[in-house]
């Protein structure tokens, strides 16, 4: 049983569900591919949120590796700085590995 | 009984030990506590349903008279399927379903581990092939067992009281019949005695993260792999069965 009151606490607020925070659910296809976003749930640990992503996410046959992150722990940019960020990589196409050829038996680049 | 009736009545109490346990967890379908926990009961539905088509057809197969997994399923009555009590019991609320999972997968993969070096090749095939789906279902139960054991007063409460009153159910999945004695000596199943002490220490350790008393032993109801069976599985059946029963041979 629960061992302080402090403790108590945390755990009824962990079995009600505001108290639920979110994921972020990455699969991984294959070997050598690297993990992709595919979705988000909803868990009270990180323990639920691992079996949860397994059982949302892997019904198919989609992957053998998941990561999942708290959402909140996602640290993303804001749109208004779009242009600053992102606007002077628009015009500089010497940076794109466009002039190589490549080998035909090279997959997934 | 000789040795091939044994096989045939212990895989077609195999495949109804996962029917029922599938129909039980279907019906958390539309009412789950949690849109995740409601689609991983669905999913383990399903991994029952496709188990009970493995073992009824075989058990159809190795019958010879041309029944399909469908007719051993939809055809047969009450009396005929040969499923342990626990599984027919009402869900409850989730820790209920949640303990019942637990005892009856920590039975079922000691079983299933057992049954994978069986001479009856399918019956092995299957057993490797329905032991990943069984020790990922107890790997989630019990990790909601520990979660509500180890909670919340009312959780802790709750849990505790499903624990109790599942407990006179737990005994049935030991009894050894003739064909559980057929079946260790000549098809390579466990043998229930010792298959009893591996659980017992199993539940044990769980019991105790989840900061639960596991019961007493004292009076257990059994008879449901002979076909005797409590009011529930006719309820059931009843509504599992009623289309075959309506519109016989209906498909779709």
């Amino acid at each position: 049983m629960p061992r302080n009151k402090l403790q108590k606490m945390q755990r009824e607020e962990m079995m009600s569900k505001q108290g639920w925070p979110l994921y972020e659910v990455f699969i991984r296809a294959r070997a050598g591919l690297s993990h992709r976003h595919v979705g988000s749930i909803h868990a009270a640990d990180k323990t639920m949120a691992l079996d949860h992503a397994r059982d949302l996410y892997t019904r198919r046959n989609e992957g053998i590796s998941i990561w999942v992150v708290k959402s909140a722990d996602i640290i993303a940019s804001d749109t208004i700085d779009s242009d600053a960020l992102f606007g002077p990589a628009a015009d500089k196409i010497y940076r794109h590995p466009t002039f190589y050829k490549i080998p035909d038996d090279v997959e997934n680049i | 009984m000789n040795k091939e009736k044994a096989l045939i009545a212990y895989v077609t109490r195999m495949g109804d030990n996962a029917i029922i346990m599938a129909q039980r967890l279907s019906e958390w379908v539309g009412h789950g506590p949690e849109l995740e926990e409601e689609m991983a009961m669905g999913n383990f539905a399903l991994d029952y349903v496709g188990q009970s088509r493995m073992y009824f057809s075989y058990a159809g197969e190795l019958e010879g008279k041309g029944r399909s997994e469908d007719d051993i399923c939809f055809l047969r009555d009450g009396w005929d399927y040969g499923n342990v009590l626990l599984l027919e019991q009402p869900n409850g609320d989730y820790g209920e379903t949640i303990a019942r999972l637990v005892l009856f997968e920590t039975f079922y993969s000691l079983q299933l581990g057992a049954l994978m070096t069986s001479p009856a090749k399918k019956l092995a095939e299957i057993a490797a092939r329905a032991i990943k789906e069984s020790t990922y279902h107890l790997r989630h139960a019990s990790h909601w067992l520990i979660r509500l054991g180890d909670g919340t007063d009312e959780s802790h409460r709750r849990v505790q009281d499903a624990i109790d009153r599942l407990w006179i159910y737990t005994g049935e999945l030991f009894e050894a019949d003739q064909v559980d004695q057929i079946m260790q000596s000549d098809w390579g199943a466990p043998d229930l005695t010792e298959l009893r002490g591996h659980w017992h220490r199993q539940i044990d350790e769980l019991l105790a993260k989840a900061t639960l008393q596991k019961p007493d032993d004292g009076w257990m109801d059994s008879g449901g792999k002979n076909g005797h069976h409590s009011e529930h599985l006719g309820y059931i059946l009843a509504e599992m069965q009623s289309l075959q029963r309506t519109y016989p041979g209906a498909n779709w």
